[in-house]
């Protein structure tokens, strides 16, 4: 294979611990009941438009979105709207759901369940794109930034390549990993509207070299679809971050603060993708995901297809209960996860992995001062200095924070993770984002 | 040798004489002409450079006194919080002008959330700062309203007016707070509020922000405002207004007649630097209430650490 594509600056390898990367996708039984936030997405909340003690079927829409970026919401269910009520979703907050009693199994018409692959591809890019947005699907990488809006190239600028992410740099997580493997067609014919929406004749799919078996997979389906390749990517985190994969497909370098279509290239993840193909071949709306369950203390570390709205207990009791070592369930991976306030918080379209921490792997251990080794900057794939921005955030020095690019840290957390200190430094680059952030908004 | 001598002096002594001369010059072209007002303004003014009034500190703002002074007449608008009536008269009395005097305010916590009122549910092991922990949970013990206890406020006080009370877990301000209201905009959650000092340094206030119906305020929290308009239909001054589930003393109104704090069924109104009650013999429960509400002002006042 030769040399293998990567990006330049920085990266770590973290244990990959890919336990549940043999295990097949199981469908998860639809629980008694489902709580979906309103707002799934980045930008501005949903508006509901159904009302406590309705009956909605699944795939029905409940919250049309209320701004330009922003997503519609649909049951994921069939039932009454129980309530609408506030609950502590994966924000930490307690934000307003539709709490819906499930009830019986009707579809909203139109929606097609067979598993029959539709290989249809004469639509216009308005027809596509019109698609997505009613369908609300949003980025499901995590970062949840509504999928419409992104493939609507901003005038004066022209797309010339679609990224497709199937990278999975998270240790642990391998949902993106089962998909690429039991959905590759899928994944290809939606690969191919994504590229009729933009109108680009190449799409590139980054795969990480240790996904072997979905890398020949997609190789060989690849050969029947115009324009898609599949690139073999060197192991390193945070090979998934946009800017990082683009640098390591193309060699060509987003400048700071800009979107990758400066650039010419959009990415998607292969969630996304799969969700795209659903919402244009088979009209259904985004109402379910693929989640990773894991953990070294898990019986079962599985991956799951669950609703969105399920509690995330559900999928803890599925993979064989919650361990007893337990210390911490994360919401996404080790690296970029977040801890949950409890285990009730519903699976949102955001949600890629569950991760059971233990006790031991879950305690911090305690900050040193820092010896100024410098592999902190060493390993920053943006090119930051971590040791400066910590320091300047913890003594208040905003402005001179936001001179040395603190708002481009994609918190992947690559310093924290090989501090020898033991220094809190990606909480510190946070809180100088959260505040930059605060003092640009004030600015404008 | 001699010449040596003569030579090394003249020539410095000549760069001196000429500099001088260019120096002289420039110091008269360019003079700055500055009111000498503003030296005895800032003389008179507390140094802290707070910012509290608002300015980039005391010289600024002896600065913009002045000008305002010489300019407008008035000094309207301008106030020192640190050195309050008696600084801003000094001041006025160096402009020739009349100042107004306004009421001294302090800080007040609007905010109850102890350990024993909150108690936790998830355990924080961040970096201590309120601005993180708000943007990445409701916090410890589940009041997305309540008090962060990471101490924001504290590290900001320029003038130690304000600790940490490890034992509630909430901020408490003393007596010596000049009102400069940097902890007011350092809290990401607005819970403290600039209030008037009152007569006697008593007040009452709301100890909460929660604008949550009542009942999931008070499943987080024992002593939340549930808005229940008790004490605005008891409150004969109009000083107390409902709004979004949370009541609101406005202290221009308030007569601080106490008759709210015995309305409130959670307890959220606070009074401050009263002397306890007479017992009366009728209410069972006296005794306990009026023991409770001590405690509340010893604790909000800093008395009960600083005795």
């Amino acid at each position: 294979m030769g040399i293998l594509k990567t990006f330049v600056l920085g990266g770590v390898h973290p244990e990959e611990n890919k336990l549940s990367a043999g295990v097949a996708i199981q469908e998860l039984a639809v629980p008694e009941q489902v709580a979906v936030p309103f707002g799934q997405n980045l930008g501005a909340p949903s508006k509901p438009v159904v009302k406590r003690g309705e009956k909605v079927k699944a795939g029905q829409l409940i919250a049309e979105a209320s701004s330009f970026i922003s997503a519609n919401v649909h049951s994921p269910v069939s039932g009454t709207i129980f309530k609408i009520d506030n609950v502590v979703d994966a924000s930490g907050y307690r934000r307003p759901c539709f709490i819906i009693k499930v009830e019986g199994n009707d579809w909203d018409e139109g929606i097609d369940l067979t598993e029959k692959l539709i290989t249809k591809e004469d639509y216009t890019p308005q027809e596509i794109i019109e698609k997505v947005k009613k369908a609300g699907i949003v980025g499901m990488g995590g970062a949840t930034f509504p999928t419409h809006v992104k493939l609507m190239v901003p005038p004066g600028k022209t797309a010339e390549y679609l990224i497709i992410n199937g990278v999975e740099c998270e240790p642990y997580l391998t949902s993106d990993h089962r998909l690429m493997l039991e959905k590759g067609d899928e994944i290809l014919v939606g690969i191919r509207l994504l590229m009729i929406a933009l109108g680009v004749e190449k799409a590139m799919i980054g795969i990480e070299n240790n996904k072997p078996d979905a890398l020949k997979h997609l190789t060989t389906l690849a050969e029947k679809y115009k324009g898609i390749s599949v690139h073999a990517l060197k192991v390193k985190y945070p090979q998934g971050g946009e800017k990082q994969l683009i640098k390591a497909l193309l060699n060509r370098e987003v400048p700071s603060g800009k979107l990758p279509v400066e650039v010419g290239c959009v990415v998607q993840n292969v969630g996304t993708v799969f969700a795209v193909y659903e919402a244009v071949q088979k009209n259904k709306p985004l109402i379910d995901r693929v989640v990773t369950v894991t953990g070294k203390g898990v019986k079962a570390p599985s991956n799951f297809k669950v609703r969105i709205g399920t509690p995330v207990k559900d999928l803890i009791e599925a993979a064989g209960g919650l361990p007893e070592s337990t210390g911490k369930i994360l919401n996404g991976g080790p690296m970029m996860g977040k801890a949950l306030l409890n285990p009730d918080v519903p699976i949102v379209k955001g949600s890629s992995g569950i991760l059971i921490l233990e006790n031991k792997m879950a305690s911090r251990p305690t900050e040193n001062p820092c010896i100024r080794c410098s592999k902190c900057t060493n390993v920053c794939p943006m090119g930051l200095e971590p040791y400066l921005l910590s320091r300047l955030a913890r003594t208040s020095h905003f402005a001179e924070a936001e001179k040395e690019k603190v708002m481009d840290c994609i918190e992947c957390g690559s310093c924290q993770y090989t501090c020898p200190a033991d220094i809190p430094l990606l909480d510190y680059l946070r809180l100088g984002k959260a505040k930059v952030g605060e003092i640009i908004r004030k600015r404008n | 040798m001699n010449h040596i001598l003569i030579i090394a002096v003249s020539t410095l002594g000549g760069l001196g004489l000429i500099s001088a001369i260019i120096l002289y010059f420039i110091a008269k072209k360019f003079k700055v002409i500055e009111d000498p007002n503003i030296d005895l303004v800032e003389e008179a003014l507390p140094s802290a450079n707070c910012g509290g009034c608002g300015f980039p500190g005391c010289r600024a703002f002896a600065e913009a006194t002045t000008k305002s002074a010489r300019d407008e007449k008035t000094l309207e608008g301008l106030f020192c919080p640190v050195g309050g009536n008696e600084v801003m008269k000094e001041v006025g009395g160096i402009l020739g002008l009349e100042v107004e005097e306004q009421d001294p305010m302090i800080a007040v916590i609007r905010c109850n959330g102890s350990f024993a009122n909150t108690p936790a549910k998830v355990k924080f092991d961040g970096i201590s700062s309120c601005s993180f922990a708000n943007n990445l949970f409701s916090g410890e013990g589940g009041c997305m309203f309540g008090c962060l206890g990471q101490g924001d406020c504290v590290d900001v006080c320029d003038f130690d007016a304000i600790y940490m009370n490890p034992e509630t877990g909430l901020p408490v301000v003393k007596d010596n707070c000049t009102a400069c209201g940097a902890c007011v905009d350092a809290c990401p959650r607005n819970i403290i509020e600039l209030r008037k000092r009152g007569i006697k340094d008593r007040r009452i206030f709301v100890s909460c922000v929660n604008t949550e119906k009542g009942a999931p305020a008070k499943k987080n929290c024992d002593v939340a405002c549930i808005g229940c308009t008790k004490c605005e239909k008891v409150c004969k001054f109009d000083a107390i207004t409902i709004k979004d589930f949370l009541a609101y003393i406005d202290f221009n109104k308030c007569t601080l007649c106490r008759k709210c704090i015995d309305e409130c069924p959670t307890n959220s109104i606070w009074e401050v630097n009263f002397k306890p009650r007479k017992p009366k013999a009728k209410k069972p429960d006296e005794n306990k209430s009026e023991e409770k509400e001590k405690k509340l002002a010893d604790i909000n006042s800093g008395k009960a650490d600083e005795n």
